[in-house]
């Protein structure tokens, strides 16, 4: 009668380890992020906790590198430019992703899988072969060091996520639907604006929200197309890791994580609305 | 739910948007507030975007014209808009934007290549600038409208040797040195550049340059103990330069590489390294004005050129023109010395340099040409590189990624 | 989208034909505006890059009758003597437009030496009277070694595929035939190679890392399960410099898990965790694992339980249950994973930039070095050539082996 409880403790062991490997490799993922956050609270210029830190006295932390970055108008061109960039080419990207992704989503599409992998390519061309490419011939029309230069190259590395998120939303979409609407009189514009919008809207925004991640974190391309006036967080972080990292930087990352947690949790609020919790398969 | 979630992400765009629009007039709003009051003293040079021309009433027919300025930024570039910029500004009426760049031709030959000049005038090291001009990236100077010495001594004669070349006029002599941080060795400090070399009796990592085989190459001959007339002779051989790269060898897993001239007292102050190369003047600047206990060894020096140059099809050519000449008269090129601690091209200009704008350090003996500096230093011969640079870098690329 | 209105049944099939053919292009008319648009912005832009690694006129276009010259001959022996005459004349003119800096920079791409060589000769070329086989000699010896014409041969056609063969190692003698380059000038075929181990070993450790943790959370209740893939989602989010900048901070010498290292064994057991390969291979698994665990966990999640259940039931230890059933059902997840990682890591260029200091360099880093220090803009094209290459024929059998649109984010 040993047998059930030896089995009992094997599984106890058994789930005891891979907790413990799950946990430490959630501990890697994780800690990066997790320990950048406390630092950036540092009194000291240092990276490591002090011991007023590890003592949790209120005189080892400071807001001091946060009042940097309010005080620092290169940080906050850079956010501006960031922004401008971002929901310009987002804007771009979704548009031209969305009205993509309807027509690759139609069963009449004709060489659909080669267009597919053509508006992906973005994602996987390595970046320093874009970014060069881009570097040599906006530059011969006049569009490097300018805003709009940069925009059309991040709308470009933005229209994978849309195009991917938007083809995935429309594969679940009932086309049933545009035909009853048609049928009571609908036509095809009120019938998009009024039946297919609402249902693919949430797969439209988390495309958005992934284009706009992308935008707000891409470098290689604003260090090979902009000037001075085009730098972003991204370029002013790349430019600060290079040199030296300051404990600024520190405080710009932590301000990162919370915005990034934010689109991530209304990427899965979005999530949890379009998909029922039955279906909970990606 | 699903209209909630909806309104709140619609509301939290719209917050996201505002909040950009506003912040980037902020940002554009703060910055030309900082230009105009001229109180920006960090070590950051900001583009001055609107600053307009102060006082005084623009003269002649350039009035209203602009100018793009391309130079280093940092210490270096400030030292530049407050020497050149601003008086040049005050007496022509150009409005000069100042622009950063990590050096190279690169941006250069793209905007030359595209026929879409936006830079007017570069800041370039004298090799760079040899190598602009015979590809045909430069516009050619004559060096005939720079004005005489104060004292009538021709510009030809007033400036260091080749200090004029047919694209670019030289505005200051910098140099690469050895530094370290003298909390690290006690009473036995490295005097030489052999003793860079010296791991075991002066440990710890070393910072080098990454960007390319020159100033390395002539470090490790002339630690190596080859007298400087000799550094070129024999780096034009097979051996010479085998000798140079096995020099190089002995330190390679010690080193940390630098790229931008204002990470090597960062490496010093972080005690990532307890010796590095560096530009001199950044060195200075960390002694001066951060009070950093770091000590330059000027034993083995290597001097170079810094240039002012213009790119070819610049659509403000006499305006670029005439802001080279107004720079690199005497007096600009004293100015610039009160900023940092490089050294005037104009012989004239030597008995004008004074004391640091700021801290009031006398600056003629942080002058890398100053005469108890400069008696073992070299002069890096920029012709002999503009010949051998393809063929090292490649070899230098390959070295350094084995 | 046309109701269509019949009138008889061969008119009908007409019309439905018709309407197939008008729907057809509506729906392309819905993929145009992107697809022109990526043309144009990303298509294009990567062509004419690409372009430059096959065709330079620079030495055709400058030494116009050098080139003619030597085109007639077969590299084998001496040059003509119409190409000393010839290149005398183009020196000439290329000094007087001041295009002899170009073509100098041009050829010492090809050979070494001949930068200076050029330029020399041009200053005094107009000097020259013939024989000019003697006069271009009195200037420099080199000009009677046949090599130094066969490269000026070889450069002067517009098409060279020089670039390729110095993208990995080799060059060209005068007589056409291929030779490794100096050994202590190779680099370019280690560094692929490199690349190429950087990528295996970082697909390697995720999915080392991210297979158990795709089992552990699809194992878990549902609540449990949406909270850890939002644990696993978060980094993915995080800025990629957000993320690096950890790295360095946690990673340094005197970062913190180096302070704990010393902790424990002292100051001299201090590691060097970072500006080197370990740095480039940590970071990038970092950045990389989220990309294996999410295919992975998602078709986890559609295997039956019951399937393992039963294995057991059979008779199965769990361990083969799991080997023999699960795992070969699961492993289409990870090779989707594995695949995209695989990929990415190839093209690699912040990270190793940033955290990878001499020694975790990928091919990225000298492509980019190629564009924009060196200006050798036809090798780095090639290096990108060669590199586009290979993602690409990986990106198509992504593309044939597990569908594009398995491709999922978050």
């Amino acid at each position: 009668m040993s047998e059930p409880a030896k089995r009992f403790d094997r599984a106890r062991i058994e789930k005891g380890i891979s907790t413990g490997f799950a946990v430490a490799i959630f501990f890697f993922l994780l800690a990066p992020l997790a320990v950048i956050i406390p630092l950036s609270f540092n009194a000291e210029p240092y990276f490591t906790f002090t011991s007023k830190m590890l003592t949790l006295d209120p005189d080892g932390f400071s807001l001091r590198w946060y009042r940097d970055i309010a005080e620092n108008p290169q940080w906050f061109q850079a956010i501006g430019n960031s922004l401008l960039i971002a929901i310009s080419s987002t804007f771009l990207a979704t548009v031209l992703g969305t009205l993509a992704a309807i027509g690759l989503a139609r069963s009449n599409m004709p060489f659909r899988d080669f267009f597919m992998a053509i508006l992906i390519s973005p994602l996987v061309v390595p970046i320093v072969i874009a970014a060069g490419g881009m570097y040599f011939f906006y530059s011969s029309i006049g569009l490097a060091q300018t805003h709009l230069g940069i925009i059309l190259a991040h709308t470009t590395l933005g229209v994978p996520f849309v195009v991917i998120t938007m083809t995935a939303t429309l594969s679940g979409f009932d086309r049933n639907l545009i035909k009853a609407a048609s049928s009571l009189g609908a036509d095809p514009i009120t019938a998009f604006f009024r039946v297919t919008l609402p249902l693919v809207a949430p797969g439209m925004i988390s495309g958005a929200l992934f284009a706009f991640a992308a935008s707000f974190d891409e470098v290689v391309t604003v260090l090979f197309l902009g000037g001075p006036d085009q730098r972003t967080i991204p370029r002013q972080m790349w430019s600060g890791i290079r040199e030296q990292i300051s404990p600024t930087i520190l405080a710009v990352a932590t301000l990162l994580i919370v915005f990034s947690s934010l689109l991530l949790l209304a990427v899965e609020m979005l999530r949890r609305w379009h998909t029922p919790p039955s279906a909970s398969g990606r | 739910m699903g209209r909630t979630t909806t309104i709140i992400i619609a509301a939290a765009a719209a917050v996201v948007i505002l909040a950009g629009v506003l912040l980037f007039m902020l940002g554009r709003g703060s910055e030309t507030a900082v230009n105009d009051l001229d109180k920006e003293m960090s070590d950051m040079a900001l583009p001055s975007t609107d600053a307009a021309a102060p006082g005084a009433a623009p003269a002649g027919t350039l009035a209203g014209r602009s100018l793009v300025v391309v130079s280093w930024g940092g210490a270096y570039t400030k030292s530049q808009i407050e020497a050149y910029h601003k008086p040049f500004e005050a007496k022509t009426g150009v409005k000069i934007n100042s622009v950063d760049y990590t050096g190279g031709i690169a941006e250069i030959k793209v905007q030359v290549e595209a026929k879409n000049v936006n830079w007017d005038v570069v800041d370039l090291e004298i090799a760079d600038a040899q190598r602009a001009c015979d590809e045909g990236l430069l516009e050619k100077f004559d060096a005939g409208i720079l004005p005489p010495a104060p004292d009538g001594t021709p510009a030809v004669q007033d400036f260091v040797p080749n200090g004029i070349t047919p694209c670019a006029v030289t505005s200051i002599i910098f140099s690469h040195i050895v530094a370290y941080d003298s909390t690290k060795f006690g009473t036995n400090p490295p005097k030489t550049l052999a003793d860079f070399f010296n791991v075991k009796d002066f440990p710890g990592k070393r910072g080098l340059r990454k960007t390319n085989p020159k100033i390395n190459l002539e470090l490790a001959l002339r630690a190596d103990g080859v007298p400087g007339d000799q550094v070129y002779q024999v780096l034009s051989t097979k051996e010479g330069v085998d000798r140079a790269f096995k020099k190089l060898d002995s330190i390679k897993n010690n080193v940390i590489w630098w790229e931008p001239g204002s990470q090597p007292p960062q490496l010093l102050a972080d005690g990532q390294v307890t010796m590095t190369t560096a530009f001199n003047g950044r060195i200075f600047d960390a002694q001066v004005t951060e009070g950093k206990p770091f000590v330059i060894i000027w034993d083995g020096q290597l001097q170079e050129l810094d240039v002012l140059a213009i790119v070819k099809g610049t659509k403000n050519l006499d305006a670029a023109t005439q802001f080279i000449a107004f720079a690199t008269d005497t007096q600009r090129l004293a100015d610039q010395a009160k900023w940092i601690a490089y050294g005037p091209a104009r012989r004239s200009s030597l008995p004008l340099v004074g004391k640091h704008a700021i801290k009031g350090v006398e600056m003629g003996p942080h002058m890398p040409n100053a005469p108890q500096n400069s008696a073992n230093a070299l002069q890096i011969d920029f012709l002999w590189w503009a010949d051998h640079q393809e063929e090292l870098n490649q070899r230098w690329s390959a070295w350094l990624a084995k | 989208m046309g109701t269509a209105v019949a009138v008889d049944g061969f008119q009908l099939a007409e019309q439905f034909k018709r309407s197939g053919k008008r729907a057809r292009r509506g729906t392309f008319l819905l993929v145009l505006p992107l697809l022109a648009f990526l043309t144009v912005s990303f298509i294009l832009p990567i062509a004419s890059m690409l372009n430059r690694s096959v065709e330079d006129g620079t030495v055709s276009q400058i030494l116009p009758r050098t080139a003619a010259a030597l085109r007639a001959w077969n590299g084998k022996g001496r040059p003509p003597f119409s190409a000393y005459s010839a290149l005398a004349d183009d020196l000439v003119q290329a000094q007087l437009q001041d295009s002899i800096g170009k073509v100098a920079t041009r050829m010492n791409f090809e050979r070494a030496g001949m930068r200076s060589l050029l330029i020399k000769t041009a200053r005094v070329a107009q000097t020259f009277e013939p024989p000019y086989a003697q006069a271009f000699n009195a200037v420099d010896l080199q000009w009677s070694d046949p090599e130094v014409w066969g490269t000026l041969r070889h450069a002067s056609a517009l098409h060279t595929a020089g670039y390729y063969a110095a993208a990995v190692d080799e060059t060209r003698k005068a007589d056409g035939t291929w030779i490794e380059k100096p050994e202590d000038e190779q680099v370019y075929i280690m560094l692929f190679q490199r690349t190429l181990w950087i990528a295996t070993v970082v697909t390697l450790l995720c999915f080392l890392l991210g297979y158990p943790l795709a089992y552990y959370i699809a194992h878990q209740s549902e609540r449990t399960r949406n909270l850890l893939l939002i644990l696993v989602l978060l980094p993915f989010w995080t800025s990629l410099l957000v993320r690096t900048t950890s790295w360095i901070v946690l990673l340094q010498t005197n970062g913190l898990v180096n302070d704990g290292i010393a902790l424990i064994g002292g100051e001299g057991a201090r590691l060097e965790l970072i500006h080197n390969m370990t740095g480039t291979l940590i970071a990038m698994t970092h950045v990389l694992l989220p990309f294996m665990i999410l295919p992975t966990y998602s078709v986890m999640l559609s295997v039956p339980p019951q399937l393992t259940r039963a294995a057991v039931s059979l008779g199965a230890t769990p361990w083969t249950a799991f080997w023999r059933v699960y795992f070969p059902m699961t492993l289409p997840g990870a090779a989707a994973g594995g695949l995209l990682v695989f990929i990415l890591a190839l093209g690699y260029y912040i990270t190793p930039a940033l955290v990878g200091g001499r020694t975790g360099q990928m091919i990225s880093n000298m492509i980019e070095f190629h564009m924009k220090t060196s200006l050798n803009w036809g090798l780095a094209a090639a290096l990108g050539g060669i590199l586009l290459g290979g993602v690409v024929v990986l990106y198509i059998a992504y593309a044939r082996l597990i569908g594009l649109n398995r491709l999922r984010l978050g």
